[in-house]
C-alpha cells in the first residue's frame, strides 16, 4: 500500500505537478552571509554558497516545511504556504550552547573524531540519582562494574578499570586515589549533565594513559536568561532510605550566570533475598556551585565542589587470615548477620573530595580560541577497620591525604578543512600518609610532578570523510618517602639494585626515598567515513602508556579488606597498549545497529598474581605480587534499537571480552563475563508522557579465568589438615529482571512534575557477581522498589 | 574585570589549604602481636611454648621455641596460661591485659587431638563466659603426638553452639593470632 502511494506521488510529481523555485540569502544576526548553511524545503535540500545564496527548484505548491540550520546557530523551522516563486531570506541567531557543543566535536575537543563514543544524557543520569556514577555507566554496553559490596562501584571499560580509566569531571581529571579497586569515584552523579564514554585512548587532550577508556563528565549549562530549578527525591525499599538532590541554575547568554547543587543520601543496611547485609549503609552530603561571566569574545568560569561520603563495609568481609577466608568461601553465608540498622560501624570508609577550578576562555577570532585552567583537588580517604582494641575503633587505620594542582592551556583553531588543537598541562601532586593511624600504610607519602604536551589535527575531506591524528608527550617524576621493613627489603631483593634509595634507618626498618622518572610518547590515528545517511564506519588505532601507580610500586603488606599480603615492585615498567577499535553504525527506518569490535594488546600489563604464602603470628596469608605480563584483550560490543510501533521499542546490548595472559597462556583474572541486556519500552505521550520499560539482564558464568587456588593447612577435628581454598571459580551466571515507569505532569509552562516507579531485581533472585570483591562473603542485593519524584521549576 | 579579581581573591585561599606535615615519621605500629607464649605448669614441671615474629606482617615466619615442641607427661594436669605481647614496643606491650579487659569481645581457642590432651577453660568474662587466657590441660596417653593450635579470635559469637566449651567451629569473628605448637606425650 505504502509503495503504491509513493509511486503515486512520484508520478504526480513527474507529470509536472505545479512546481516553483525558491531562492534567498541566509545570513547571521549582523547580516553577514553564512556559507554552507543547510536549507531544506519540502523534500529538497541544498547548502548556501559563499555569499549565503541558495536556490531550490521543483518545489511543489501548497503547504511546505522550511528548515534552515547552521552549526552553532538556532535552527529555523516553519511551515510556509507556497503558490508562486518566492524569495525567502532568513537571519539565524547565534546559539552559544550549540556552538560550543559542536565546536567541541569538530575540533575534536572533548570527543574523538574517529572512535566510538557513547553518551548518557541527563534523562538517563537522573534515573540513577540515588545510586552511583558506575551504575549509570553500566547502561553503556561494554561498560561493566567492579563492586565492593553494594555501594562502592567502579566503571570497567572493555575489561579494564581504575588507573586505566581516567574520569574527567568538568574538564578536570579526577585525582581521588583511583588506584584502589575498592575506591569508588568521588563524584556526585547528580552533578552530571552529560556523560561520554570513549572506549580507547583517543582523547589525547586528557592524557595518554587511558588504556581502557575514558569517562568525560560535563555539567549542564543553560545559556538563556532564565532561572531554573530541579529537585529530585528518591525513596528506596532496600536500604530503607533515599536521597534528595536540589539544584538551581541562573542561565545567561552574556553577563553573569551561576548554579548551585546540593545532594543528601541516607541509606541503611541493604538486604539480600535471605538476610541483612550488616553494616552496608551509606551516606553522602555533596555540594557544588559555580559562577560564569561571559561576553562575546571571552568567558570566565569558577566552580567548587565538595563530595563527602561515609560508606559501611559489611562486617563479614573483615577477615583475619586464610582460615577465615576458607570458612567464608565454604559457608556461603556471612558469618555475621544482625537485624537491620541505619548505623555504620567499622569497617567503613569516610571519603572527602574538594575540587575548585577557574577557567578562562577567549575567542581570538571566529575560528580560534584559547583556554586557561587551574584546578585544585584535595582528597582525604579514611578507612576504619575493626581494630584489635575496641578503644581504637574510631581511629582510622588508613589516612591518606592527596593534594593535586593542575594547570592547563588549550588552543583550538580551524583553517579551511583543517581543525587543530594543541595544549599543555602541568601538575603537582602530594600524597601524605598519616603515620598517626598506628598501621603501616599500603600507599606511602609521595610527591609527583607531571608535564604534558599534545597536538591533534583533523582533516575533513568532505562532510562524510575525515581523518584524525594526534600525538602527545608526557613527563612524570615521582618521589616517595617510605619505611620498608629490612626483612621485606631483603626478601624483595632490593639490596643490590636500590640501595641508593636508602636514606635512613629506624629500628628494623629502612627509610627510603625511591624516585622514578618516566617519558611517554602516545599517539592516535583514526578515520571516519559516512557512506550514506544510514551507514557510518569509524576506525581508530591508538598507542597509550601508563606509568605504574603508587600502589603497584610500593604496596608491601597486609591488605585488611582482602586478607591478602600485597607486594608492589620497584622494578615495574610502564604499561603500553596498542588498541585497535572500529565501529559500524547502520540505520534503517526503524532499526539501528552498532557493532564495535576491539583488540587491545598490552605489553607490561600489571596485575596481581598469587605467589605463595607468608606466615605471621596472625596465621598464614596468601601473598599476591604485582607482576607484568604480555596481555591481549579482544572483544566486541553490540547495540541495537528497534522501533516496533509508535509505542513499542526494543533495545539490545551485548558485550564480550576475552583477556589472555600471553606469557603464561592463561586467561586474565577479573574479566567481565558475557552479558546480554534486553529492554522493551512502551511509550504513550498522551498519557502524561507515560514510559514503561522492562529490562532483562543476563550475565553468563565466566568460564575464562586463571586458576589461582591454593592449599593451606587448617585445623579440622583438632588436626592440621590441608584444604584447597577456591578463590578462582567465578560464581554462577544469573538472570535479573528490572522494571521502570514514569509519567510527567505539566503544572504550567515552566513547571512540571515527573513521577517514576521502578523495581530492580523483580524476582528477588539470589546471586553473586564475579566482579564483586565481596563475592566470597555475601550475596548481592535483593529486590529494590524505588519511587522518584522530580520537580522542574 | 573588578569582579573577576574579587573572585580570584576568594578562590586563592582555598588552594593553599594543604597539609604540611612531616612525611618522615615512622608509623608506631599498634596492631601487631609479635609474641604468643603458652605456659604449662604441672607435675613439678614448667613448659613454655613460644612463637615470636619480630617483623610483624613482614616476610619472616614466626620462630617457635623450643624447637622440639612441648613434651608432656601422660595423665598430668597442667595449669595453663597464655600471654600475647607486642615486643616492637619498648618496653614490650602486654596485650593480654587488653584481651582480659575486653573479655566479652575475645576468646582463645585450643585445638589438640584428644589422644594428646584435653583443654578446659578456667576463666570467665563479665558475662560468665570463658575468655581462655587460663585453662587446664590434662595430658593424654603416652606415645601420642600432634599439634596444639592456639587461636585468639576477636569479636567471636560467644553464644553460638559449642563456643563456650571451646569449639571454634561456630565462633565466627576474625583471627588476631594463631599458632600451632607440636606436642608429644611421654
Amino acid at each position: 500500500m505504502r509503495l503504491l502511494s509513493i509511486l503515486f506521488f512520484f508520478l504526480v510529481g513527474f507529470f509536472g505537478y505545479a512546481q516553483v523555485t525558491i531562492s534567498g540569502v541566509i545570513s547571521d544576526e549582523n547580516g553577514l552571509p553564512l556559507r554552507d548553511a543547510h536549507v531544506h524545503i519540502a523534500n529538497k535540500t541544498i547548502s548556501t554558497d559563499t555569499n549565503g545564496n541558495y536556490i531550490l527548484t521543483g518545489i511543489p505548491k501548497g503547504k511546505q516545511k522550511l528548515y534552515i540550520s547552521f552549526i552553532g546557530y538556532h535552527a529555523i523551522e516553519e511551515t510556509i504556504e507556497i503558490s508562486t516563486d518566492l524569495t525567502i531570506n532568513r537571519q539565524l541567531k547565534l546559539d552559544i550552547t550549540k556552538l560550543e557543543d559542536i565546536t567541541i566535536q569538530q575540533l575534536s575537543n572533548s570527543k574523538s573524531e574517529s572512535s566510538n563514543e557513547q553518551v548518557l544524557k541527563s534523562a538517563t543520569i537522573e534515573k540513577f540519582s540515588n545510586q552511583t556514577l558506575g551504575e549509570a555507566l553500566k547502561e553503556v554496553s561494554g561498560v561493566s562494574i567492579l563492586k565492593t559490596g553494594s555501594t562502592i562501584v567502579k566503571p570497567v571499560i572493555n575489561g579494564l578499570h581504575s588507573n586505566r580509566v581516567p574520569i574527567i569531571n568538568n574538564n578536570v581529571r579526577l585525582e581521588d586515589q583511583q588506584w584502589g579497586t575498592e575506591h569508588a569515584p568521588n563524584f556526585d552523579i547528580n552533578a552530571a549533565g552529560k556523560i561520554t564514554v570513549i572506549k580507547g585512548a583517543s582523547a589525547l587532550q586528557y592524557g595518554g594513559d587511558a588504556i581502557g577508556g575514558i569517562v568525560i563528565i560535563e555539567p549542564e549549562i543553560i545559556k538563556e536568561d532564565t532561572l531554573v530549578g530541579k529537585t529530585i527525591l528518591n525513596l528506596a525499599s532496600n536500604g530503607m532510605g533515599g536521597s534528595l538532590s536540589s539544584s538551581l541554575q541562573k542561565g545567561n547568554r552574556y553577563g553573569w550566570s551561576w548554579n548551585a547543587l546540593g545532594t543528601f543520601k541516607y541509606l541503611g543496611d541493604r538486604e539480600t533475598p535471605d538476610y541483612v547485609l550488616s553494616n552496608s549503609g551509606n551516606r553522602e552530603q555533596n555540594f557544588s556551585g559555580g559562577i560564569r561571566y561571559a561576553q562575546e569574545k571571552y568567558n570566565f568560569n569558577a566552580m567548587y565542589s565538595f563530595y563527602n561520603a561515609q560508606i559501611g563495609i559489611i562486617k563479614a568481609s573483615h577477615i583475619g587470615n586464610v582460615t577465615d577466608l576458607y570458612n567464608s568461601i565454604n559457608d556461603q553465608q556471612p558469618s555475621e548477620i544482625e537485624p537491620f540498622t541505619y548505623s555504620i560501624n567499622a569497617p567503613k570508609q569516610e571519603v572527602q573530595h574538594h575540587l575548585a577550578k577557574i577557567n578562562y576562555q577567549r575567542w581570538l577570532n571566529e575560528n580560534t580560541s584559547i583556554d586557561f585552567q587551574y584546578a585544585f583537588q584535595f582528597n582525604n580517604r579514611l578507612e576504619f577497620d575493626v581494630r584489635r582494641s575496641s578503644a581504637n575503633n574510631d581511629k582510622a587505620a588508613l589516612d591518606l591525604q592527596l593534594t593535586t594542582h593542575t594547570f592547563l592551556t588549550d588552543y583550538k583553531t580551524s583553517i579551511g578543512n583543517w581543525r587543530l588543537k594543541s595544549g599543555l598541562n602541568l601538575g603537582y601532586q602530594n600524597n601524605f600518609a598519616n603515620p598517626e593511624t598506628g598501621v603501616r600504610p599500603l600507599i606511602p607519602s609521595y610527591e609527583k610532578l607531571d608535564a604534558g604536551l599534545y597536538g591533534i589535527a583533523v582533516y575533513k575531506f568532505d562532510n562524510a570523510t575525515s581523518l584524525e591524528s594526534g600525538i602527545r608527550y608526557d613527563f612524570s617524576t615521582i618521589e616517595a618517602t617510605k619505611y620498608y621493613l629490612k626483612s621485606r627489603w631483603t626478601e624483595r631483593g632490593y639490596d643490590a639494585e636500590f640501595s641508593h634509595f636508602i636514606v635512613g634507618e629506624e629500628g628494623n626498618q629502612w627509610l627510603t626515598k625511591p624516585s622514578f622518572d618516566y617519558h611517554n610518547i602516545t599517539a592516535n590515528i583514526g578515520f571516519r567515513k559516512q557512506f550514506h545517511h544510514e551507514m557510518e564506519w569509524l576506525v581508530n588505532v591508538s598507542l597509550a602508556s601508563r606509568n605504574p601507580n603508587p600502589s603497584e610500586l610500593f604496596s608491601d603488606g597486609l591488605h585488611h579488606s582482602t586478607g591478602q599480603v600485597e607486594l608492589g615492585d620497584l622494578r615495574l615498567e610502564k604499561e603500553q597498549a596498542y588498541k585497535f577499535n572500529t565501529t559500524f553504525n547502520k540505520d534503517w527506518k526503524s532499526f539501528r545497529i552498532q557493532i564495535n569490535p576491539f583488540i587491545n594488546r598490552i605489553s607490561n600489563f600489571i596485575f596481581l598474581q598469587p605467589i605463595g604464602f607468608e606466615t605471621t603470628i596472625r596465621g598464614a596469608f596468601p601473598v599476591w605480587e604485582f607482576k607484568q605480563t604480555e596481555a591481549l584483550l579482544t572483544g566486541f560490543d553490540v547495540n541495537t534499537k528497534w522501533t516496533i510501533t509508535n509505542h513499542f521499542s526494543h533495545e539490545l546490548g551485548l558485550a564480550y571480552v576475552n583477556g589472555q595472559n600471553l606469557s603464561t597462556d592463561e586467561y586474565l583474572i577479573d574479566m567481565p563475563p558475557f552479558v546480554i541486556n534486553n529492554k522493551i519500552q512502551y511509550k504513550k505521550e498522551s498519557w502524561f508522557n507515560f514510559v514503561s520499560e522492562l529490562k532483562s539482564e543476563v550475565v553468563f558464568t565466566q568460564n575464562q579465568f586463571p586458576n589461582y587456588n591454593f592449599e593451606t593447612n587448617i585445623v579440622v577435628n583438632n588436626e592440621l589438615t590441608p584444604v584447597l581454598v577456591d578463590i578462582s571459580s567465578p560464581p554462577k551466571g544469573y538472570h535479573l529482571l528490572h522494571f521502570y515507569s514514569e509519567m510527567t505532569f505539566k503544572i504550567n509552562k515552566r513547571n512540571s512534575l515527573t513521577t517514576s516507579f521502578s523495581v530492580q531485581n523483580i524476582m528477588n533472585t539470589t546471586y553473586r557477581d564475579y566482579l564483586n570483591r565481596q563475592r566470597f562473603y555475601a550475596d548481592e542485593m535483593g529486590r529494590n522498589v524505588q519511587i522518584q519524584l522530580k520537580f522542574n521549576y | 574585570m573588578k569582579n573577576l579579581k574579587r573572585i580570584a581573591l576568594l578562590v586563592v585561599p582555598v588552594l593553599f589549604l594543604t597539609s604540611c606535615s612531616n612525611d618522615d615519621t615512622p608509623v608506631n605500629e599498634e596492631e601487631v602481636i609479635t609474641t604468643v607464649r603458652v605456659t604449662l605448669v604441672g607435675g613439678g614441671q614448667t613448659i613454655v611454648l613460644e612463637s615470636r615474629d619480630l617483623d610483624g606482617d613482614g616476610p619472616n615466619a614466626p620462630v617457635l621455641t623450643p624447637i622440639e615442641g612441648g613434651i608432656l607427661v601422660a595423665g598430668t594436669t597442667y595449669e595453663g596460661s597464655t600471654e600475647f605481647l607486642n615486643e616492637l614496643e619498648d618496653p614490650a606491650e602486654d596485650i593480654t591485659v587488653e584481651v582480659e579487659e575486653e573479655g566479652a569481645d575475645h576468646q582463645v581457642f585450643y585445638q589438640v587431638p584428644s589422644s594428646v590432651g584435653t583443654v578446659t577453660y578456667t576463666d570467665t568474662d563479665a558475662d560468665g563466659r570463658p575468655i581462655g587466657l587460663n585453662f587446664t590441660l590434662v595430658a593424654g596417653t603416652s606415645g601420642s603426638s600432634g599439634n596444639l593450635t592456639v587461636t585468639l579470635r576477636h569479636l567471636p559469637n560467644k553464644t553460638a553452639t559449642g563456643v563456650a566449651a571451646g569449639d571454634i567451629t561456630n565462633a565466627g569473628g576474625n583471627t588476631d593470632a594463631v599458632v600451632s605448637f607440636s606436642v608429644a606425650v611421654n
